[in-house]
């Protein structure tokens, strides 16, 4: 809907600016930088969905889900350098998270549901530390080899003019698609019902005879698995190297807070405000404050403002609405 | 290897009634940037270990990339294991918590990597020398790079932070070229679409960017998929050997500058490249040959004199009479370098990537900041 509304509002203004060529804010840089922010939201929101997922059925805080998409990427670069396939790296990084998750919520987080929260920060805590530790075991220090296949690289040529990378494309049709799977299992299915029912009130399903600790496996797997994929993709145009899932933790926290934590739909709507927030921010903050002030200053003033855009957004929302956009608990 | 690391760690625990000299070397051992402290301490080590000399105790900590514990290990090392010299630091920021409260103390300190402009200028110290370069010397190369290469119209980005906007004005000082745009993005910063998008849409002739470590293999992976066709020059921070396999083909071809390169043809130079690929396994990069002549000149100037003689040691380490991997090596007034920076092109060689030299950007060049130094 923004994307098709930028064209026809930027069409008049940049006349003024024409001679500052460099400057010039055209039309399809904007819709590229929409597209741009959508697929960063898309990405947040497999991670997001995992994390908030876990903590409405569970109420368990897991900081811990940065390091199982570090785990996706890492053993999706592993199977593409020894097999040479990209598919099956994806279904293998997929996997392998769910695996990693499923055993640590065995082992691990299982002592955890009754704990304070403070408890399971701490322990999921010192899980990133093994994890990372443990990755640079096995997989050494340096960045790890991941590189998109030859069938999606490249740049596509969209509607209007607009050269766009295809793997990018793709990045914004798989991650809307795992979404629309994932809305489909959670309203569908018999594992949604329970899902949805162990959020609403765990004493009671358990009592109804639902087996709740193979369903806190089976979701924070499922968790998992979501992380690992898009550690996986994601790993294709970024580094593949011990510590990258920490960063993008702390975006789907943000994403989490402001969709109304426990919320599938709500960390979608979040995702897609933080990465159009981010992307957007970070490209036009910039340029609205050269109306108006020396270039130099213009730039570190717009870059520092645009680093704080999604927490001033977050912010925000929770001023308006304290248990996030469709946050239920109070 | 192994054993002489053992070896360090044991003599440390016994307290080294044996050992002559210590050497306190704070450098990261973990997360994300390890890889650079990891080569520096390898590089290091080689040299002491081909020196044979059983006087030298190395003491090896791990930083974590944290100021605070870069600065507690330095009061450890100063206060209770009693080094001579300091080394290791890979970040500015962090050598700006160790140096200057070091020196002060009367330890020596030889950088291997960070070179903040502070440290190169107002505030340098007589017992502070940098083996490496000035933070701004390979980004001024590449300034002059881009001017020989016929580049009128630059497109520069860093990250926003210290270092980042010190790249970006030693770019500057040196381009003479219009800049079609200059952007600051965060630090650690994965995703650079946005920015590919105000490149292609800026008309610049050429990119400059300073991105190092994961950021920016990430960028260039998505730079060359984006169909942006226009050059790209770097510092040799995003294309040393540990990264480049990483980059794969998206950085072949790509112009960088270096200090030091693996086919410098010097005796001193093929000897190291293939010592430390026959000890460890793999190419060394730019940081290993900075962590190899720190530890040559260290052992250089304790072939002249004893650090209890802190006179004597300054002036051995001043006179810099060592064989260095990048061929004449010599330091200026406040410490710093006075060296040649090349210009090098990313290529395959089999199957690995690596560097190859292609032209000087700036001969005996020495920083800009050594006016401002009053020692």
């Amino acid at each position: 809907m923004q994307a098709g509304a930028g064209p026809g509002v930027f069409r008049g203004p940049p006349r003024l600016q024409r001679d500052r060529t460099a400057r010039h804010m055209s039309a399809i840089l904007i819709v590229e930088q929409i597209l741009n922010g959508l697929q960063f939201g898309v990405m947040l929101f497999l991670m997001a969905a995992g994390l908030t997922l876990i903590f409405g059925v569970m109420g368990l805080i897991n900081l811990a889900h940065g390091s199982l998409y570090m785990i996706g990427a890492f053993v999706a670069a592993a199977v593409a350098g020894a097999t040479g396939s990209f598919l099956l790296a994806m279904i293998c990084a997929l996997v392998a998270a769910a695996v990693a998750g499923a055993i640590v919520e065995i082992v691990v987080i299982r002592r955890l549901y009754a704990a304070e929260h403070l408890d399971q920060v701490l322990a999921t805590f010192a899980l990133i530390l093994i994890f990372s530790e443990g990755t640079r075991w096995v997989f050494g220090s340096f960045p790890m080899y991941l590189e998109i296949p030859d069938y999606l690289s490249g740049a596509v040529t969209l509607p209007g003019g607009i050269q766009y990378p295809l793997y990018r494309v793709m990045l914004i049709g798989a991650g809307l698609a795992v979404g629309l799977g994932l809305w489909a299992l959670i309203e569908h299915t018999r594992i949604g019902i329970r899902i949805r029912a162990g959020e609403n009130d765990r004493e009671m399903v358990a009592a109804l005879g639902v087996d709740i600790s193979r369903l806190y496996t089976l979701v924070f797997a499922l968790g998992a698995a979501l992380a690992g994929l898009s550690g996986a993709m994601v790993g294709a145009i970024q580094s593949v190297q011990v510590g990258m899932g920490e960063p993008v933790l702390i975006l789907a926290f943000v994403v989490i807070v402001i969709g109304g934590i426990g919320s599938i739909r709500g960390a979608l709507v979040g995702a897609l405000l933080v990465g159009l927030t981010d992307t957007l921010g970070g490209v036009f903050l910039p340029e609205l404050f050269k109306l108006f002030m020396a270039p130099a200053a213009a730039t570190s003033v717009g870059s520092a403002l645009a680093s704080m855009s999604i927490y001033i957004v977050m912010s925000l929302v929770l001023i308006w609405r304290p248990t996030g956009l469709f946050g239920g608990r109070a | 290897m192994r054993k002489l690391f053992i070896a360090a760690a044991l003599s440390a625990l016994a307290g080294a009634a044996g050992a002559e000299v210590k050497v306190g070397m704070i450098t990261t051992l973990s997360g994300g940037g390890a890889g650079l402290g990891i080569d520096v301490r390898d590089g290091f080590m080689l040299a002491i270990e081909q020196s044979g000399r059983d006087d030298i105790e190395v003491v090896i900590e791990d930083d974590q990339r944290k100021p605070g514990i870069a600065v507690q290990l330095a009061d450890k090392m100063i206060q209770s294991d009693k080094v001579d010299v300091l080394t290791g630091i890979i970040w500015s920021n962090l050598a700006m918590a160790v140096v200057p409260a070091a020196t002060a103390q009367g330890v020596f300190y030889l950088s291997p990597n960070a070179g903040p402009s502070q440290l190169a200028g107002a505030g340098c110290h007589p017992n502070y020398f940098n083996v490496a370069w000035q933070n701004d010397n390979l980004h001024e190369a590449a300034g002059a790079y881009a001017n020989s290469a016929g580049y009128e119209n630059s497109f520069l980005m860093a990250p926003n932070y210290p270092a980042g906007r010190d790249a970006l004005t030693g770019y500057k000082r040196m381009f003479e070229g219009d800049l079609a745009g200059e952007v600051y993005t965060k630090l650690g910063q994965t995703d650079y679409a946005a920015e590919i998008a105000q490149i292609r849409a800026s008309g610049a002739d050429s990119v400059y960017f300073f991105l190092p470590g994961g950021m920016g293999i990430s960028f260039l992976k998505q730079y060359a998929n984006s169909g942006v066709e226009i050059p790209v020059v770097g510092p040799a921070f995003s294309f040393d050997q540990g990264i480049l396999q990483a980059v794969g083909e998206a950085a072949l071809g790509v112009v960088n500058t270096s200090q030091w390169s693996k086919d410098i043809d010097n005796p001193t130079n093929l000897a190291f490249v293939k010592a430390f690929q026959a000890e460890y396994g793999r190419l060394p990069s730019l940081y290993a040959s900075q962590g190899f002549d720190t530890a040559n000149l260290l052992l250089s100037a304790l072939e002249k004199a004893d650090p209890s003689d802190p006179d004597a040691f300054r002036a051995a380490l001043m006179e810099a009479d060592f064989d260095s991997t990048r061929g004449k090596f010599r330091f200026g007034p406040n410490h710093h370098p006075i060296q040649t920076i090349y210009a090098r092109k990313v290529v395959k060689e089999g199957d690995v990537y690596t560097n190859k030299i292609i032209g000087v950007a700036l001969k005996d060049h020495a920083d800009a900041y050594a006016d401002e130094c009053k020692m």
